[in-house]
Formats: C-alpha cells, structure tokens, sequence
C-alpha cells in the first residue's frame, strides 16, 4: 500500500502536507499575522520572503507550535497536517515536533559531542533499539547534513567546536536524524558566509527528496534558488503565493513586485 | 587633650584654612591682576586638605601605634619574679592597665591629688580596697613592681598623649600655613587639591589590601606561636581534641574538621538538590504568579541572619529531631546533632544556590532551549539533557562556593551541632567543628600566652586557607562558564 | 496513508505512524516522567517556602509572649524603721540600705494584700507568699525611695514585675503538673497568682521594660531587656555608617572611574572578592588580634565591634555602589567632559549624585547584614554579661556593651526556659529592624530608580 501511494506521489501531482486555514497570531495586543491561507506540498522546498518584522518567522513558528513556549503569544484558525488540526486540545506537541522539525537562525549545536548532538532526538523518542542501530542513525543522518565525511574521525569532538557552516550542517543533521516529515528552516544561512550557504542549498535541494522543507529567508537569490514554491509576506499579510518562477518574473501584486525589485524593503 | 577636641580644633583649623586660602587668592588676584588659575574654592580646598589629612592621620597612627609602645617598654620592665606560677606576663600587663585605669578613676572621684598618688605606694597603702572603692576589683594583692609599672604606664600615657597632640597640632598648623603661603594666581589649585583627593581614593582601595595583610599576618604570626608551643605534626594528624587548661592538651585537629565535613556534606546534601530544583521551576515552570510570591520568599530566607537559623536548631530541630528520630530509634538523645546542625544550615544555604543556579540557568541561551523543543523534546528532557549539561560548570563553581560557607559558617554550629569533638558516623550524635572551637577558645578570659588559646588561630587559619580555596576555585570555574557563552 | 517518510530510511520501528491525536506509549510514558519532574520542582518550591514559614512561625510563636509580662500590684508601707532607723532622712545612710532590707518590705505588703482580699491557701507560707514576686522588685523600691526620699513612712502602690515561673504560668509555660516538679514555684503559688488575679491585683501587660532594661542576671529572667542591647547595636551601626560609607564609595569611585590598569588595581579587585566570601569569624579573630590585641581597645566595646564590621560591610557596599556607578551611562561623563570639567568634576558633580540611590540601597543592605552578625562579635567579648548603660557617644563607644544578636546567643546559653522565650522575643525585634531597613531600601530603590 505505501508504495503504491509513493509511486502515486513521485510522479503525480504533489500532496497537501500542511494546510493552514484564516491563521491569526497575537503577541500580547500586536496582530502579528492576519488571515493567512498557505498550502505546503509534500516533497517541495516553500520559502517565506518579505522585509523584516512581516510576520515569515513567527508563522512558520506556528507550524510546529514553537509559538507555545512564548506565553504572550496566541494562535488562532486551522493548521493542518495530513488532515490532523495540531491545535487541537489532543495533540500532544512533543510529538507533532517530532513529525516537524526544526532549524534555527543561529547554529545552536548543544554543548555536547557531534555524535551525541545527532542522537539526542534519536534517544528522547527512542528510535533504535541498541547502540548499533543509533550508530547507523547517526551516520544516516550525518551524511545526509552532508557533514560524514568531514567529522567521522571526531565524532567525540564537542559539536561547537565546528566552524560555523558545519555548526549548522550539524544542526540540520540532528533534525534529519527524528526522521521528521517537513523540515522548517528559519533563515538557515543568515549567520554564514557564502561557501557555508552554498553548502546548505545544496543540502537543502537533496532534503526535497524525502520531506516537504519550509525555508524563511532574507535572500531573494535563496529563495529563487532553492525553493519551488514562494510566499510573499508584508507587514503580516500574506500577499502572495504561488509558484517561484511565477512570482519573481511575473508578480500578480504591486507589493511584491516593489519588493522583489528593492523597492521596499 | 582627649582625641575629640583635638579632631576638632583640627578641623576647625582646617575650616579656617578654607576660607583663609580662598580670600588670599582673590585679593592676590585683585593685586596682581592676574587671573586665578583656578575657582577660588579650589584654593581653600587645598589648605582643607593639607591642614585636616595629614594631622587626622598622624592622630590615627598615633593611638594605634603609641599602646603597642609602652606596653613593650613597660612589660620589658616586669621582672620574672612577679609573675605567678604558670600564670604568664600578659595577664600582669592586664592587672597593670587596669590598675592604671584604676588609679585614673581614684583621682577622678575621691579627688586625690598627682602628687598624693605619686607618693602612694603598694607596700604602705592597701591599694586593693581603694582601687576596690572606684569599682576595680582585683584578685590579689599588688605586688610593689606592678604597681609601680602601673604607675609608669600611667605617666608614659599622659606623655604620650601630650605629646600626640602637641605633634598633631603643630603639623595640623605647619602644612596649613605652608599651603596658604604658596597660594599664588599661577598655582594649579584645581590639580593639586584633586591630585590630593585622587590619593585619598586610592587609601580608601587599600584598606581592603590591609584587611587582608591584617588577616593573613595575624593568623600567621599567632599559628607561629602556637607551632612553638605545640608541634604542628600532632596538630594536624592527631585524632583526638582534649584540651586541658593545666596543660597536657591533645590538640588534634582531625576530629574538628571530620564533624565540619560532615556538617557541611549533610548541608550540601540538601541544600543542593533543592536549591537546583527550586531555580529550574521558578526559571522554566512557574507561573508569573507563582514566581512573583515564591521567589521574595525564597530570598527572604537569605536575608535571616544565622543566629535566627541557630536558634531554630536549638529550640525547635533539635527536639524535635531527637523526639522523633533518634530516641524511638534508639540513636542518640542529644537535641544538638550534626543532623540538626546539617539539615538547619541545608535550610540556610537553599537561597544561596538556587540563586546562583537561577543566574547560570539564565545564562544559557535560549537557542539551546529552542534547539531542543525543535527536535521535540521535553522540557524535562530539555532541562536534564541539555540546559544542565550546559549549566553544569556553573553549578559545580555554586556548590563549591555554597561549600565554602558551610565550612565557614559558626553560629548555626555553635547552637546547634554540640561542642563533643568525635569521629563518628551516626548523625544523630553531637560532633563539633571548626568554627564552633574557634570561638570557645577565644571566648571568655583569654591568655594569650597558651597553647590552648593560641589553637584557635591555627584553626583559623586553617578554615582561612580551605575557604579561600574553595572561592578562588570556584570563581575560576564560574568565570570560565561566563566566557563561554559571551 | 501518510506515512511514507517513516519507511524512507527502512528498518526503524514504525513510529511517526498514526494519527497526531493518538499518544503512542512512549509519549505517555516521557509525559509522566515530565510530569514527575515538574512536581519534584513544585515539592522543592513548597519546601522552601514552608522553611521559610516553619522558621519565622517557630521562633514568633516562641518570642511573641516576650512581649506581654505580668505585673502584680502591692501597696507597700516604706517603713521608716527599716529604711532610716535614725530618722534623719539623710540620703547618704539611706543609700548604705541594701537590696536586702526592702525585700521584707515587699513580703509584708504581700501579706497585708492577701489579708485584704482575703485570700488564704492552705500550706502557703509568708516566704512563698513572697517568692510570686521578682527578684528585681527591691531594687526598684530602692531606686524609687532613693529618688523620694520624704515618701519614706507613707505607704506606695507599686506595679512590679511578677517572677518568671508566675509569668511563665500565664503563658503557658508552667503549668500545676509541671510545678509539682519544680522546687522554684508550687502549686500553691500558681493558686494564689489566679485568686490574685481575681482579685485585681495580679495583671498582664504590654512588657515595654524588654526594650528598655539591661539584661538580667540568670534567676530573674522576667527583668531581663534589650536596652544595652539595641543601644551597642545602635552605636556600631553608626560606626559602620560614618566609615564605611566613605571608605567604601572612596574605594569604589577609585576603581570604577580612576584606576588604571595595572598589577595595584587587580590585587584590590581580587581582595575585595575574596573578603566578601571570608567567614566572618575570621574577620572576629582579626578583631581581636588586631585592635584588642595590638591597639589596645578595649574589649566588648562597641568601636571594636564597630571596625570589625566596617571591614565586612566594605565589599558589600564597594559592590553595590560599583554597580551603582556602571549604571550612570558613560554618556553623562562624556557630556561633563566635554565641556571642559576635569575628571574628577565629572565624577563628584554628575556621576556620583546621579548614583546616590544606588549607593544608599546597597549601604543599608550592608547594615541590615552588619546588624544581625554575631559570631565576630562573640571574639570580641561582646557576649558579657553587661548591666551598665554606655555613655552617650562618643565615649560610650569605648564603655562595654551587648549587642542585639550576640544578646539572644547569650540568652539561650542559660538555664533557665523563659530565657528561650526572650530569645525569640529578642529575635523578633532584630527581624523587625532588618525588616524595616530593607522595605526601606526597597522604597529608596522604587522611588529613585532611573532607566537609562
């Protein structure tokens, strides 16, 4: 059965992984996002532009409920995943972030050895049995991050002893490794230099093979380059959305239009 | 003179200074036409200085210094024959300055004259029952020399006294005309009275240098002392504490600082994982309702003095712990345990860690914590697997620092852990410590001469050096945390 | 129908499988162990703050009644034949009369009390009669006659203290089971201080005398005060203010504003860390090494309890106006320098008084420490047993004094139990004053804090 659906999905049209429904955010009395409707596909990069403070990050924060740590803030509307509202009072949020994971701005490798950093999510939702399988998780997912083959030999060495780009390969790895079904990004590569930033494209591009990636992101270039499909906020309206190509060559709004050509910013 | 009006007819000198200083630079200004170089308050400010500082400072090095002077002189000049069997030369100096207080007080109230007194004499007089009369009980007879020697001291402090504020005068004086008289328009008053100032400052850092040389030289000299009586090895590696005021005491320093450790581990033992737990939910769980109420309350708690925890000890743990622990379990039936001193000073020290932890939990960023949620963890998982492995250094350098004052900590022993020096492992017992034989050594009437008294300042020393040690340790470690995450 | 990613690595447990709305049991079993931990949390909270309760209602509940005394009422005939057998009224001979000749005076007017209200128990004697009042009952006959002495014939109405075991019966302390063991009191005295009581004569009232009368020797706890007490506290306080408040903000304008980098001000800096975390009774033997020792003050003296403490206080006030200091933004002394003052006006003109606030709240935190620390001070003598007022200042600094925490230290070392309830009385007043000097911090901070 599931490779039926699998086939189905490769080669047909894309599935609606997440579904988002007239999403409302509050911070305290700020109306930090205003009725956004937003389909995120199965096996596709998404990425979240706008100018600073519209709203990109705190949405997709709400997309694993990371927004729940933050008392003063408050969700409303629907937020689907494969059906399922994660807002809802039985989700338990442990475990829809284990479904979505997450990658943060600033590389945030814990004060640990690489290989316990990768398998800390491993352990805590216990996915292998003994210390092999864990080993082959690690790995898996090491050379995944595209990180393997330049750590292998330290895999005891503490994690924030990397360079910067590797710090953040590491912290992608470590979100591979609980085998999450979409991947939220939150400006992966603002804190890196160009080469790192090349590096994580590339990864990213590989990740669209087995999950649905949300990417935020500062960069037009980025998102021209990685990303399938393109959401425009402003000023936490969503603007526009629709395909990539669609929206940088021909935008249907005169906001992003004014964006896309550094007219606002 | 007495030393209030000398401070102040000198700073009444200096007052005058002021306002003299000023006007001579205005009407020297007026005169020469020049302009001052400075306001004119900067010039009297600058007589202020050089007539009050100096003198005031003098008086202060003088009082200290003059005591210490005479005594030497004085003592020098008691020969052997008048100090009692086993009795030693410092308790006759202190029958000399209370006999010359004496005496002091006699001319005072019965109105006898300087010459009367001079011709007094401890062999014709009885000089027990006059000085008795003015309120100076002494416990024998005084003997001709010593009184005689009270006589001196006597006449030596006069002296010296005139003699300090003929001294402290004259400078007061010299160096306020000196300063008045190089008063010109050119003179950079300004610099000058704040190069004075910017001195006093730099005196005022250093009195925390000469604490510690006090201290440290204090401790050392007197531990020498004690070395020359008492041989260090048996000091430090006998295990019996039997002090006996003939002499023949066992002054071995193990069981005291077995009953310290102890103390301090049962402290520690509850001080740490409740302070840790408190610091995690106040930072991570609590509501801001509940934080606003608990954690007043929690720092309430290290605002108590200690003798306010030393007497719940004694008139509520200790009981209490004896009446339901102890006794029905056939322990002990001693109300002052270590037990008791150890779970009061626990109580004590909960405040003291749970606010170092709350600092060094804050210091770790909250990238960590979102790292963590993002892979969907816990916050228990968070907390246990990610934030205290990072706060971990931080929390070894609370505990060492929480360490150092259970060690260093008196009054909840003196009240509540008993005064029996033993090695023992039952905590219901009575044990003692360190601290709570400094001060039963050094209470009361003192003899400096004995080893009995002299141990307390090698236990002081040695409670010093470990305490110090622990601090340096710990703030090292704390510092090297800090800089990890700046 | 969803869980096609679960499968894309091969071999894990399926596990991502199934609904959201579904825990599977390893989320509920890591939401327990959340949850214990969350309560261990929460039991540690409530366990600090029940110590907190605990402690405070332990020593209240033991120290309030410090605060009410019983009282009895004589009417007592100042017998001219006792007091003055010449009958000259020459104060010189009336003072040569001791404690001892007005005791029987007391005893006869409780006698005559008796008679009046017509009590009689059985097996009561003249003396035990007696015995309900204090010791120190004399001696304030003795001083009221002194000071009146033409009253000598007439018959006074005195209002005197109870002893304590006839105190102790009205607070609890000492009941008709427990004085049938005591050879102090007897029940039959405890009869007759309730038929006292009936009959008016016998009264409890609001004990002002505990915060004005010395201390009292070890068989009359009922008279035993503060007064020598709070005032040695008082006068070192003022000792530790006039020093360390100059020494301290001196030493901290230096090292904020005025040192260089050098060997000299790291030595200070890592002296004053380390003398804030030296236990205080080191600063106790330095005391007495140093300034009893040496110098030659006196002991139990409050200038020498005064000193020790200025030098504890030092790094807590150095701290406090240090941060202080670093609180004024640079931008104040840049604007001072700028136009054309030195350094040094900047800093006394601007900085300092716009770190006043600061500096006060951290001086009376250093007092409200200094005020309640006993263990130097036990080095230093203090703990004597001091029944003489000092002298006003300055020369009562160099008089013996007690101190207010090393008073209850002294209190609880005797034997007799109602010293325990006058050392949590004791205690009480020590906490209303920290009390006090910290809400005062608290407001100076609310009323001058400045955000920059």
């Amino acid at each position: 059965m599931n490779d039926m659906s699998r086939l189905e999905r490769t080669v047909g049209t894309k599935n609606i992984k997440m579904e988002c429904r007239d999403c409302q955010v509050y911070y305290g009395d700020t109306h930090a996002i205003k009725d956004v409707n937003v389909d995120i596909e199965d096996k596709t990069v998404t990425a979240f532009i706008g100018p600073s403070g519209c709203g990109k990050s705190t949405f997709l924060r709400c997309l694993n409920r990371m927004n729940d740590t933050i008392s003063v803030a408050r969700v409303e509307g629907q937020f689907k995943l494969d059906g399922e509202d994660i807002y809802d009072r039985r989700v338990d949020p442990v475990q829809l972030r284990a479904k979505v994971g997450m990658v943060f701005q600033k590389p945030n490798p814990f004060p640990k050895s690489i290989y316990d950093n990768v398998a800390y999510g491993p352990r805590i939702h216990g996915l292998a049995r003994n210390k092999a399988e864990l080993d082959d998780i690690v790995e898996q997912a090491l050379r995944r991050g595209a990180l393997w083959n330049e750590v292998k030999d330290r895999l005891d060495a503490p994690g924030t002893g990397l360079s910067g780009g590797q710090q953040q390969r590491l912290c992608i790895a470590r979100a591979v490794a609980t085998e999450p079904e979409v991947l939220l990004m939150d400006e992966p590569c603002s804190a890196l230099d160009p080469i790192a930033t090349a590096q994580v494209e590339e990864l990213i591009d590989e990740l669209r093979q087995s999950y649905s990636v949300v990417i935020v992101t500062h960069s037009m270039q980025q998102a021209a380059r990685v990303s399938q499909k393109t959401a425009f906020f402003h000023l936490g309206n969503l603007v526009e959305f629709g395909e990539t190509g669609q929206i940088f060559t021909n935008p249907v709004d005169p906001r992003t239009e004014s964006y896309i050509t550094g007219r606002i910013g | 003179m007495s030393v209030s009006i000398i401070t102040l007819i000198v700073l009444g000198i200096a007052v005058l200074g002021f306002f003299l200083g000023r006007q001579r630079a205005l009407s020297l200004s007026a005169s020469s036409g020049k302009r001052l170089h400075s306001l004119p308050g900067y010039y009297g400010q600058m007589v202020f200085l050089f007539a009050a500082v100096p003198a005031l400072l003098l008086m202060t090095a003088w009082l200290f210094m003059q005591p210490i002077l005479i005594e030497g002189r004085i003592s020098a000049n008691i020969p052997d024959s008048v100090i009692p069997e086993g009795g030693a030369r410092s308790l006759v100096m202190a029958d000399v300055r209370r006999i010359a207080g004496g005496l002091d007080a006699l001319i005072a109230d019965s109105g006898m004259t300087e010459t009367a007194l001079d011709q007094m004499r401890a062999d014709e007089t009885d000089v027990r029952s006059q000085l008795g009369n003015v309120g100076v009980a002494l416990g024998s007879d005084v003997p001709v020399q010593v009184f005689e020697a009270a006589k001196e001291y006597r006449a030596s402090s006069k002296t010296g006294s005139l003699l300090m504020s003929i001294a402290v005068l004259a400078v007061c004086g010299l160096f306020a005309a000196w300063s008045l008289l190089r008063i010109s328009p050119d003179q950079r008053a300004r610099n000058v009275s704040e190069g004075f100032v910017l001195a006093l400052l730099v005196g005022a850092s250093l009195v925390a240098i000469l604490t510690t040389v006090g201290i440290v030289t204090s401790l050392l000299f007197e531990t020498f002392h004690f070395f020359k009586l008492y041989p260090a090895r048996e000091f430090f590696f006998s295990t019996v504490w039997n002090p006996q005021f003939r002499g023949g005491s066992e002054l071995g320093i193990l069981p005291l600082l077995w009953g310290t450790l102890y103390v301090s581990f049962i402290a520690l033992l509850l001080a740490v994982p409740v302070g840790l737990m408190i610091a995690i939910y106040l930072a991570e769980y609590a509501s801001k309702a509940m934080r606003s109420v608990a954690k007043p309350a929690i720092e309430v708690l290290a605002g108590i003095p200690t003798i306010v925890y030393g007497l719940f000890a004694l008139i509520t743990v200790g009981p209490f712990l004896r009446d339901w622990l102890a006794q029905p379990m056939g322990l002990g039936n001693s109300s002052s345990s270590v037990l008791t001193a150890g779970l009061v000073m626990g109580i004590m020290l909960i405040p003291f860690v749970s606010s170092l932890s709350d600092d060094i939990i804050n210091a770790v960023p909250q990238s960590m914590r979102d790292g963590s949620f993002g892979l969907g963890a816990t916050k228990s998982e968070t907390i246990r697997q990610v934030i205290l492995p990072a706060a971990l250094p931080g929390v070894v350098g609370a505990v060492l620092l929480a360490a150092s004052r259970a060690i260093g900590e008196t009054m909840i022993v003196v009240m509540g852990a008993g005064a029996a020096a033993k090695l023992g492992l039952n905590p219901f017992e009575a044990m003692t410590t360190v601290t709570v034989k400094i001060v039963s050594q050094l209470t009361g009437d003192t003899e400096f001469a004995s080893p009995e008294t002299l141990v307390a300042f090698a236990l002081g020393l040695t409670l010093f050096v470990f305490t110090l040690g622990l601090n340096v340790l710990a703030l090292y470690i704390v510092r090297k945390y800090r800089e990890q995450y700046e | 129908m969803t869980d096609a990613t679960a499968n894309s690595t091969g071999g894990t447990p399926g596990r991502n499988a199934g609904s959201l709305f579904d825990k599977d049991p390893r989320t509920r079993k890591r939401n327990a162990a959340e949850t214990r931990f969350r309560m261990m949390g929460l039991a540690a909270v409530i366990f600090g703050v029940l110590c907190l309760v605990g402690l405070l209602g332990s020593i209240i509940s033991n120290g309030v009644s410090a605060f009410s005394q019983t009282f009895i009422i004589v009417d007592v005939f100042l017998d001219p034949a006792k007091l003055d057998k010449d009958g000259d009224r020459d104060p010189d001979k009336i003072a040569k009369v001791t404690t001892f000749g007005y005791a029987p005076l007391i005893a006869t007017a409780m006698e005559q009390a008796m008679e009046q209200a017509n009590i009689s128990i059985e097996g009561l004697g003249k003396k035990d009669a007696a015995e309900l009042v204090s010791k120190e009952a004399p001696a304030q006959l003795r001083n009221y006659v002194l000071n009146n002495i033409d009253e000598i014939g007439e018959t006074v109405r005195f209002k005197v203290l109870a002893s304590g075991r006839i105190d102790g019966y009205y607070k609890g302390r000492v009941t008709m089971a427990s004085a049938e063991l005591d050879r102090n009191v007897s029940p039959a005295q405890l009869q007759l201080a309730d038929q006292l009581k009936a009959a008016g004569l016998l009264s409890t009232g609001f004990n002002w005398q505990f915060f004005t009368a010395p201390d009292a020797s070890d068989t009359r706890p009922e008279a035993a005060g503060l007064g020598v007490a709070i005032l040695g506290s008082l006068y070192m306080m003022i000792i530790v203010l006039v020093l360390a408040l100059p020494l301290g903000v001196a030493a901290s304008v230096y090292l904020e504003e005025f040192a260089p980098q050098n060997w000299l001000t790291d030595a200070i800096e890592v002296n004053i860390a380390n003398l804030a975390a030296v236990p205080s009774i080191v600063f106790g033997i330095l005391g007495l090494a140093i300034f009893i020792n040496m110098a030659g003050l006196p002991q139990s003296a409050p200038i020498v309890g005064g000193l020790v403490l200025t030098l504890m206080t030092l790094p807590t006030i150095i701290i406090a106006t240090r941060a202080a200091l670093k609180a004024v933004p640079p931008s104040i002394r840049d604007a001072a320098l700028g136009v054309g003052a030195s350094k040094m006006q900047s800093v006394f003109h601007h900085v300092l008084p716009l770190a006043a606030p600061g500096i006060l709240t951290g001086t009376i935190i250093g007092l409200a420490q200094a005020l309640g620390e006993t263990a130097p001070l036990l080095l230093i003598g203090m703990v004597a047993f001091v029944r003489e007022f000092p002298d006003g200042p300055p020369d009562g600094f160099f008089d013996p004094a007690s101190a207010l925490p090393v008073q209850v230290y002294n209190w609880t070392q005797r034997g007799d139990p109602a010293f325990v309830e006058r050392a949590s009385g004791a205690i009480i007043v020590l906490l209303i004053f920290l009390v006090c000097m910290n809400a005062l911090a608290i407001v100076l901070r609310r009323r001058f804090e400045r955000r920059w």
